[in-house]
């Protein structure tokens, strides 16, 4: 909160809300928002894919292995931060630090795996505006609906955006827990706990993208 | 506890009047900024209205000045801007800013006793992000091949490379982006602020319905804005990045797209956003013809159920926009079903304000004389809307002046006239002036009556077949024959800008060398109207502790003859003065 003016007195208890701090409210707020985007974008995705005369299978087309590793990558991270976010509550500051970096190093995983996909994809012709697929290894380059891969892209890749505020959300928290700002007992872990209540939007966004996307 | 929190206010001029974090201060840009936007929006409406009045003739003075090249002559494309931007100005950059922004940012901390919104710097950075898209739609006017030609909905394949070659539709879909993300800052900040920052004793059943009608804007608008910015990210990407997301197969090869999931998230959008500008409005007439009438709001908790219904229901009934796009009809007859439901929502908040102003010690101050025209036009808007929902009917009248008379009436007009009266009401407390009343009930009169005029005109035209958006409709014969109704329309409509020009006097000049605002000007007592006027940097010097509703007036449990009483003084014991139970204060939890 900016310390200009605001000081906004005592926040009084509510029955409805009870405790529940205003970065809290705020935050769900958020998440309900980012919610809508995506849905947004995978309503849009939904309707061109039912639509589509030809769409292609995409279990043919990505690599469902690779990337359910990086969903487990990132399922793990989810894990990482509820302990950290526990280890805040006792107020142990080292384990937080811990945590907190095994989080981070969970996005960071994740986005070197969509890294290297993104690549890899877009060697085997899976463009952003148009794309053909090599279904037999050599045996020539088929074009294939164009909407498979920007569809693919704008998704996965806002997904990636997100991971990626994620992984800087999460080194500012980093970077002040190491001062100790969230371990001093009271609500003073409240931080950590809304950059995890993002964290885990992001991952469960995710287990959505990766159903549509790449499974069904 | 008295003094915590209050911080010495700003000394310098960029931080106290520009890059300022306080809640009042923003609520005056935002306003400055809509107002500037209104007149320009509006100056397009007397342009359209000249072209359908007089077609192929100059517009007079300003033409020569915008259109040198013709001679004052607007061309067939500028006139399609013209309609174009004249909606898209209106209501994002003129409507939404004002009552949205203006006296969201007022009223929220004020109405609810809090010395700031919950996070003042995101509140700065929401103008801000607005600031960045009027500037981008404003650029957009001047790109070659001018600025988006696709209407206010901006529908593919209008809207593609194909029928909009120009940048200026991409720069139009960039500015509705960022006023959506602006919109969503807000929200977020005004829905947290309601929740947890309201005083001591401020239960959810003593908030003035002013701060619900906020309430259930920012849901909408942090919930259905996202997808309109899905809706922009997937034409910008369209326009500038090839792909083909809205381009249908059958316009560039290979293509495979669907316009019609753009008029989806477009509508899943904008049928909301019609709530989420009539919403607020709804709010401040519920309260100010308490106000006026000196009677307690009727039904203060199924006013409040209604809009919350309202708000519900709006979600779900998007499809009636696209009744002729060729939806499957059992999903038509649903949201037809659905869209005349909220009817039922509607005439219950109608009923309650006749019901507040019934048998009421009426005092037609301007800001009254504008919540009674607030609920006059709602209802010719609304009764019409019913036409337009039941399918039979919409696929006749369609895209002619009957929808335009209808959702100006209904989002257009009302929203206005909710924005004038909270104006009137409140710039006393926010410039610490009062408006000239003698200027202002000119100023309702001159306005009311010509856009009476204007809107039931346009059903008529409308019903009788005059299309929307036809550049000269006189080269149709049967379009001939109804010129004398948009000639009628036209004057109208020029009266009607002509006595904005009353309101732009009356507010330069009190605003600078009006009468200095009594601290109480209306003799009401919610929290704002305890503290001077302008309301000072801190807003309260102590956070007030409330006990009763926003609408205890003429109850007779009020000590000292008054007929009204602040949100923090009780009433006198009831049980020494028995009271009518009506005027009790609702009740809390």
């Amino acid at each position: 909160m900016s310390d200009a003016h605001a000081a906004p007195a005592q926040v009084p208890y509510d029955p409805h809300f009870g405790e529940a701090t205003g970065g809290k409210v705020g935050m769900w707020t958020f998440i309900a928002q980012d919610g809508m985007s995506f849905g947004g974008l995978l309503l849009a995705y939904g309707i061109l894919r039912i639509t589509a005369i030809d769409w292609p299978s995409p279990v043919a087309i990505l690599g469902i292995n690779l990337t359910a590793f990086a969903t487990f990558l990132l399922i793990c991270s989810s894990v990482s931060m509820v302990l950290g976010v526990d280890a805040a509550k006792a107020g142990k500051q080292k384990a937080l630090v811990f945590w907190l970096m095994l989080t981070i190093l969970g996005g960071i995983g994740f986005l070197s795996i969509q890294y290297y996909e993104y690549g890899q994809l877009l060697h085997h012709g899976i463009g952003f505006a148009e794309s053909s697929f090599d279904y037999n290894d050599g045996a020539g380059m088929v074009p294939i609906n164009n909407l498979f891969g920007s569809t693919f892209y704008v998704v996965t890749g806002f997904h990636g955006l997100h991971v990626f505020s994620g992984v800087v959300y999460l080194t500012c928290i980093l970077i002040n827990s190491l001062k100790g700002k969230y371990t001093q007992g009271g609500i003073s872990y409240s931080p950590v706990e809304l950059v995890g209540l993002f964290w885990h939007f992001v991952d469960l966004v995710w287990i959505l993208v990766f159903t549509f996307i790449y499974l069904l | 506890m008295s003094h915590d929190g209050i911080h010495p206010e700003p000394t310098s001029f960029w931080r106290k009047h520009v890059f300022s974090v306080d809640h009042k201060v923003i609520a005056k840009q935002f306003l400055w900024f809509g107002l500037v936007w209104l007149l320009i929006g509006g100056m397009m409406a007397m342009m359209i209205r000249w072209q359908l009045a007089n077609p192929g003739e100059p517009f007079p003075v300003l033409g020569a000045l915008l259109f040198p090249s013709t001679g004052g002559v607007i061309q067939p494309d500028t006139y399609n801007v013209l309609f174009t931007m004249h909606g898209t100005i209106m209501i994002f950059l003129g409507l939404t800013p004002v009552l949205i922004g203006c006296f969201g940012n007022y009223c929220i901390p004020m109405l609810i006793g809090a010395r700031d919104m919950i996070v003042p710097l995101l509140n700065m950075l929401s103008f801000w992000t607005l600031m960045l898209g009027g500037a981008v739609g404003f650029y957009s006017l001047l790109v070659p091949l001018g600025a988006s030609e696709a209407g206010w909905t901006g529908y593919p394949t209008l809207s593609t490379t194909v029928g909009a070659p120009g940048s200026g539709e991409t720069l139009w879909a960039l500015a509705v982006f960022l006023i959506g993300a602006s919109s969503i800052m807000g929200g977020i900040n005004y829905i947290t602020t309601i929740v947890r920052l309201r005083a001591p004793g401020m239960t959810w059943s003593r908030l003035p319905l002013t701060i619900w009608g906020m309430f259930f804007t920012a849901i909408l608008n942090v919930l259905f804005l996202p997808v309109i910015g899905s809706a922009m990210i997937l034409l910008v990407l369209d326009r500038a990045f090839g792909t083909q997301f809205y381009v249908p197969a059958t316009m560039i090869d290979g293509g495979g797209g669907d316009p019609i999931l753009y008029q989806h998230l477009f509508w899943i959008f904008g049928h909301p956003e019609v709530y989420i500008l009539i919403l607020p409005a709804w709010g401040f007439i519920s309260d100010f013809l308490s106000f006026f009438a000196r009677k307690p709001a009727f039904g203060y908790r199924v006013t409040v159920g209604a809009m919350l219904a309202v708000t519900v229901l709006s979600a779900v009934v998007y499809g009636h926009h696209m009744f002729t796009t060729g939806l499957s009809p059992m999903l038509g007859e649903s949201f037809m079903l659905l869209t005349m439901i909220i009817s039922v929502p509607g005439e219950i908040l109608f009923f309650n304000w006749l019901h507040t102003i019934w048998r009421g010690s009426l005092r037609l101050t301007t800001p009254m004389l504008f919540s009674l025209g607030t609920v006059f036009v709602f209802g010719l808007g609304g009764l019409t809307g019913l036409y337009l929902a039941t399918i039979s009917t919409d696929i006749f009248l369609h895209d002619t002046y009957f929808v335009v008379g209808h959702f100006h009436l209904t989002m257009a007009a009302s929203s206005l006239f909710g924005a004038f009266a909270a104006i009137y009401f409140w710039m006393p407390k926010m410039f610490g002036r009062m408006l000239d009343e003698r200027l202002g009930k000119l100023h309702f009169w001159a306005t009311f009556i010509p856009l009476t005029i204007v809107f039931c005109v346009m059903f008529w035209s409308g019903y009788a077949g005059m299309p929307r958006r036809y550049y000269d409709h006189t080269y149709l014969e049967y379009l001939r024959d109804l010129q004398h109704l948009n000639v009628l329309t036209s004057a109208a409509a020029f009266l009607l800008g002509a006595a904005q020009l009353i309101f732009a006097f009356n507010f330069i000049r009190s605003r600078w060398w009006g009468a200095k605002a009594p601290t109480n000007p209306w003799e009401v007592g919610t929290l704002d109207m305890a503290v001077p006027s302008p309301v000072p940097y801190y807003n309260f010097e102590t956070i007030p502790t409330v006990v009763t509703g926003p609408h205890e007036f003429s109850n007779p449990a009020i000590p000292d003859g008054k007929d009204w009483i602040f949100q923090t003084e009780p009433l006198a014991d009831r049980a020494a003065a028995p009271t009518d139970p009506s005027a009790q204060p609702a009740a809390s939890h």
